[in-house]
């Protein structure tokens, strides 16, 4: 059995629009009972079974990690992605069955710290909706900062500003609003822990300040999963399970491992966690690697990729699977 | 099954003893007649009724004695149990993850009676019967590790996640193999394991870690460890090293099967939910010498295991000055016959 995969029967519960981009779905467990507790930061895999195709996207909780009565994810629609967002925008609907992973926290609040600062981009603030649940039933210290692009798009802005009176900091991007972010870090009590969860340009900016600033790099957090790129059909040997898999255009190197019935490892799907990596017996090509997770000089060696996000184009390759 | 406790001593006169019933359950370490280490980690589900590996929190004939003991130790060394303060969380985990499973797996021992956050727990072997509020440390007579673990079997290490590495931040460690959590409180992994020979060079730390930081809520997983203690002892500390040490002098040829016990610890990984802490129970099971080749693919098997295995750990594991008499007292059990695989006795 793969890592990760211990799953939940769910029926959805709720299905609600947020605004022109995001909707939210409410889960509870098929037939009653209790859903595991889970620590803010989260996130579950939720299975789409559209037609021939099974996805498998990670959402991150949005819920109250106490309540076990329900767990809620909301989803930003991604036209531009390969079809998963789509699915649960277009596809599902109240009282639909669906199987979902245990709770899987990559993205868990550091319980030493003395402050927690978080700063949200878009969709991004799910994860600290848990967090801040969790925080305020244990009387923490925390602070948010997010940013939207306008008003409309500022999905639960309006709720979060007033249920945490004075902890939440809203800001618009057409109003040519930012987060002073230097100002922001340079007034931090000690012991303040920095978590960020946006846009791939907002994680490397808030690291990047934070580093110039002197901020220890273990006091700042980020969690960004990938969606796994498109790009051109490639075929690959699986020495141990002697099966030659063809991934497609829009399919990741995992998705069509699983498709083949190969039992590959995974947790986030996303390029971050690890778990997927797949030792490469031999190629002749070249590696597309996307992941957060191979070092620089593992990603040149050619030894090992991450068949969630990464991709190949060349002749041949063959993994150990 | 109603278990009988035994009441019986780990210290003084060791009055500690297997029955029939323990000896045929113990959990023999060795799969093959050589040993090695390995990160030798199964999916901890319920396997094999009546073994050790059937339920989530094992509940033996010692339980009661051994609860006893544990008071002891802490009486002598408060600093047995320590908690960081951002490992509370951890503990209430920890206190749900015991209760519900005890409650659900042992019914006609322990009962946990919920209504909303206020818990009633009902201890009939120790004869608690208990009513608290979850999650409010006000309401328990110890903090909630301490409570939970002054009633459960095994050391417990409560190791906080962050960094991408495992931090000993937490834990209630009185019968353990030599090692402090005096000493390794607030060491990371790496910190903590340093004194172990070879294993670094073989990579098994690496590994090991990377398997532990990926342990998933519901999908526990066990390993077996083990070393050798002379006498029935359960705190086998550094704190006390001048009590117990010497002791190793008193083994003889005569003495071996009543004094030398093979122990060994089932080793448990948990995620907890609510902190995103791990737990790692360590639980401790001793056999005499004399029992033990009662099961005679055992006596043939720890013959042959002891005699090769290499030198630096038998060092480490603190028996290489007994090691030549240990083997001779247990060739007599070795006809050298073939053994079968795996750790059961052949008669099952």
């Amino acid at each position: 059995m793969s890592a990760g995969t211990a799953k939940l029967n769910v029926t959805v519960a709720e299905v609600k629009p947020i605004n022109d981009l995001v909707t939210r779905f409410k889960f509870v467990r098929t037939g009653g009972g209790d859903l595991p507790t889970f620590s803010g930061g989260a996130h579950t895999v939720v299975e789409m079974q559209d037609g021939d195709i099974t996805r498998l996207n990670a959402y991150s909780l949005m819920s109250n990690p106490a309540d076990r009565g329900a767990y809620t994810i909301s989803v930003r629609r991604d036209d531009q992605g390969r079809g998963g967002s789509k699915f649960m925008h277009t596809r599902v609907i109240e009282g639909m069955e669906m199987v979902i992973s245990n709770p899987v926290n990559l993205f868990s609040l550091d319980l030493r710290a003395k402050k927690h600062l978080m700063l949200a981009g878009g969709i991004g603030i799910t994860p600290f909706m848990a967090q801040m649940h969790q925080l305020s039933m244990m009387d923490g210290h925390f602070e948010l900062h997010y940013s939207v692009r306008t008003a409309s798009l500022g999905t639960y802005a309006k709720e979060l500003s007033e249920r945490y009176p004075g902890k939440v900091h809203i800001y618009h991007d057409d109003q040519n609003e930012a987060i002073d972010l230097k100002t922001l870090l340079a007034n931090q009590p000690l012991g303040t822990h920095v978590y960020v969860c946006g846009p791939k340009g907002m994680i490397e900016w808030v690291h990047g300040t934070a580093e110039a600033m002197g901020w220890p790099r273990e006091a700042v957090h980020s969690e960004e999963f990938l969606a796994p790129a498109s790009g051109k059909p490639f075929e690959v040997k699986c020495a141990v399970s002697n099966k030659i898999v063809q991934v497609g255009e829009h399919q990741s190197l995992l998705e069509a491992l699983e498709a083949a019935g190969i039992d590959a490892p995974y947790l986030c799907r996303g390029g971050a966690c690890g778990q997927c990596e797949t030792n490469v017996i031999g190629y002749d090509g070249k590696f597309l690697h996307y992941d957060h997770w191979l070092t620089d000089e593992q990603k040149a060696g050619g030894k090992h990729i991450m068949p969630c996000v990464s991709r190949f184009e060349g002749k041949t390759l063959v993994l150990d699977r | 099954m109603t278990i009988q406790f035994n009441d019986e001593t780990f210290r003084g006169d060791f009055t500690f003893r297997n029955s029939e019933w323990a000896i045929k359950r113990f959990p023999f370490p060795f799969h093959e007649d050589s040993y090695m280490y390995s990160v030798n980690m199964e999916p901890h589900t319920s396997y094999r009724p009546g073994s050790v590996f059937e339920r989530t929190f094992d509940v033996d004939e010692h339980y009661v004695s051994e609860m006893k003991d544990r008071a002891q130790v802490l009486a002598d060394d408060p600093l047995r149990c320590q908690s960081l303060p951002h490992m509370t969380l951890a503990g209430w985990d920890l206190v749900e993850l015991i209760m519900e499973a005890k409650a659900r797996e042992y019914p006609d021992l322990f009962e946990l009676h919920k209504n909303g956050n206020r818990w009633r727990w009902v201890n009939k072997p120790l004869g608690i019967d208990d009513t608290f509020t979850f999650l409010d440390e006000s309401t328990l007579p110890y903090g909630p590790m301490e409570y939970i673990t002054r009633q459960t079997q095994g050391d417990f290490a409560l190791l906080d996640q962050r960094d991408d590495n495992l931090w000993m931040d937490a834990g209630m460690v009185t019968t353990q193999a030599d090692w402090s959590l005096d000493f390794d409180i607030g060491m990371n992994f790496f910190e903590w394991h340093a004194p172990v020979p070879k294993a670094h060079e073989m990579g098994i730390f690496v590994r090991a870690l990377k398997f532990l930081l990926n342990i998933q809520q519901g999908q526990p997983a066990r390993r077996l460890n083990w070393t050798m203690t002379v006498n029935p002892l359960l705190d086998t500390s550094p704190e006390n090293y001048h009590k117990w040490g010497e002791m190793k002098q008193d083994l003889t040829l005569e003495n071996m099967g009543s004094k030398q016990h093979l122990r060994v610890e089932l080793q448990t990984f948990f995620r907890l939910p609510r902190s995103n802490a791990l737990v790692f129970p360590i639980r401790c099971y001793l056999i005499s010498f004399g029992d033990l080749v009662t099961v005679p693919k055992w006596g043939r098997r720890l013959h042959r295991v002891i005699r090769d295995l290499p030198e630096e750990l038998a060092t480490y594991k603190g028996f290489i000055d007994n090691r030549p008499m240990m083997v001779e007292w247990l060739s007599q059990y070795d006809d050298g016959s073939p053994t079968s695989d795996g750790i059961w006795p052949d008669d099952d």
